[in-house]
């Protein structure tokens, strides 16, 4: 056997490779062989709109919204975490609203419109939250970064609506922005780092520019 | 996760019916529980219906003077209606007092009162569980069971109902409506909604195969100070270790139900009579029965502690 750093491969192709294997054991079985139903995936078609571009896609029913944004729309910039909804790497806005594209499934997004972090500003274009998080220094490897700023962007549109928190003193008043209500709201989105301070400086920012 | 066929249902009774004729099939609405449960082979429907587009996603106003919810009306939403923070604040509390807010914008009202608990042993596939896997055993019973119920256990199960909204649900007396794959309706008052584990843990509540929730309905307003308290593991984000919902009035009368410490909302009627007597006495009335293990027998005194906290906010 090849010692590992004699084989010229990257881990892309290894990916791939483990691809082809998965689509010859899918090929079909001799007869009176049981088939798995864990290997005839359901195809059905789904249009929705991502960042202003309609989408239509034909995938196995069990595609989340995240893998769907990823791997079919190869839209990167939303991250695969935990893949169970605990730590909000993944959140995007459907409709407005900051949701976890990991726990629900693309096939539930008919006629839905998506916005990702491609979505909210591009390098020579940044959204205001994008620009606040590089001055705070919001983030140190990045990786839960484009879920902090969905998230960031959807709390303050949060607290804008009048939308109470677990912190929020009282629930017939009106909701205050403060230090409190954003690291209470923005506790669906872990960053392993430890950046949070910057993060809600960052927030404080932008809903302070906002007015 | 396992492939599975996927419909969208146009109407209650089509979606009750689409699941009552398919083996293994499922409704989905919010996903958010179902989704992770189905990643971890742990649900593992053949089919989906998808109840999303059933327009059952408003408030109205309850012919009875209470409140009707839809059943796909976003936890958000619940919590951020005005009637509901104004009249129904202990259901406004426990909402916000659970998951985080990108699941609050996707789980749903019913959806919510069907979340499955979260006993690690119930989540881990290695491990026997009756819940999981009828007849394999309980792995909670002499394992790490911190977070497990102290009151209403059976011998076949200690997991606890995660669900915060359900025990304010249960202290406001709401009910809960559904359509029969017939088509008939019929309404399950929330005490009954929820089993205890006895020897059928698998069995979680009084719904029958392919019966869909509908509709919440919450009595008139109740009055009195409203007050869901939650002690956990975190200040944010975290399932409950013991919680409190109480509505309580001026002369200090009240009702009151827990979270964390059973298989469903824990409320006993019966011992409301002494709540203006303090925490002490109303504990010992609603824990007689308890059977704490040894990692979670600290409940006990936290329900006191958090009981009397809650009488004690009530009065300023």
């Amino acid at each position: 056997m090849a010692h590992p750093s004699e084989l010229n491969v990257n881990r892309r192709e290894v990916i791939a490779g483990a691809g082809a294997c998965a689509a010859v054991a899918a090929a079909p079985l001799p007869a009176g062989a049981q088939r798995s139903r864990v290997e005839t995936p359901v195809l059905t078609q789904v249009s929705f709109n991502v960042n202003g571009q309609l989408h239509t896609l034909e995938i196995d029913t069990r595609t989340t919204l995240l893998d769907a944004l990823r791997e079919h729309l190869h839209l990167t910039g939303t991250k695969k975490g935990c893949d169970h909804g605990q730590c909000g790497a993944c959140t995007v806005l459907v409709d407005g609203r900051r949701i976890n594209s990991c726990l629900t499934l693309a096939v539930m997004h008919q006629g839905d419109t998506v916005t990702t972090i491609e979505g909210l500003g591009t390098p020579d274009n940044l959204h205001p939250m994008q620009a606040a998080f590089i001055k705070h220094d919001g983030y140190q490897c990045g990786y839960c970064t484009p879920g902090q700023i969905c998230s960031g962007v959807a709390v303050l549109d949060e607290i804008k609506a009048g939308i109470p928190s677990h912190v929020t003193a009282d629930l017939t008043g009106s909701v205050q922005l403060s230090e409190a209500e954003i690291r209470e709201r923005m506790s669906g989105n872990i960053c392993r780092c430890g950046a949070y301070s910057n993060i809600v400086e960052a927030m404080t920012e932008v809903a302070e520019k906002q007015g | 996760m396992r492939s599975f066929t996927y419909e969208r249902a146009n109407t209650p009774g089509e979606a009750a019916a689409a699941v009552a004729r398919t083996p293994g099939a499922r409704f989905i609405a919010g996903g958010t529980n179902l989704l992770d449960l189905m990643k971890l082979q742990i649900e593992t429907p053949t089919h989906l219906v998808d109840v999303n587009g059933l327009k059952l996603d408003t408030i109205e106003p309850a012919p009875e003077g209470g409140l009707r919810i839809g059943a796909l009306v976003r936890n958000t939403d619940l919590a951020a209606d005005e009637r509901v923070r104004r009249d129904y604040a202990v259901l406004s509390r426990a909402l916000l007092a659970g998951a985080s807010g990108q699941l609050r914008n996707r789980a749903t009202t019913a959806g919510n009162l069907l979340q499955r608990t979260r006993c690690p042993y119930f989540y881990d596939t290695a491990q026997p569980c009756n819940k999981r896997q009828p007849g394999s055993g309980c792995s909670a019973l002499d394992g790490v069971s911190r977070q497990l119920g102290i009151v209403g256990v059976s011998d076949a199960c200690i997991a606890t109902n995660p669900s915060d909204m359900a025990v304010a649900m249960r202290v406001l007396d709401a009910t809960v409506e559904t359509v029969k794959p017939g088509g008939v309706s019929r309404t399950i008052p929330i005490a009954e909604f929820h089993r205890l584990p006895g020897d059928t843990p698998h069995v979680e509540t009084a719904l029958e195969a392919g019966e869909l929730i509908i509709a919440v309905t919450l009595p008139p307003p109740l009055g009195g100070r409203q007050i869901y308290r939650k002690v956990r593991d975190r200040a944010s984000y975290a399932f409950a270790l013991v919680s409190v919902a109480a509505v309580i009035h001026q002369d200090g009368t009240g009702r009151v139900a827990l979270g964390g410490v059973a298989h469903k909302p824990w409320r006993i009627e019966a011992a409301e009579a002494d709540l203006p007597r303090g925490p002490k006495v109303v504990t010992e009335q609603l824990l007689a029965d308890a059977k704490p293990t040894h990692d979670n027998a600290f409940k006990r005194p936290l329900v006191e502690r958090t009981l009397g906290a809650v009488i004690s906010q009530a009065r300023n």
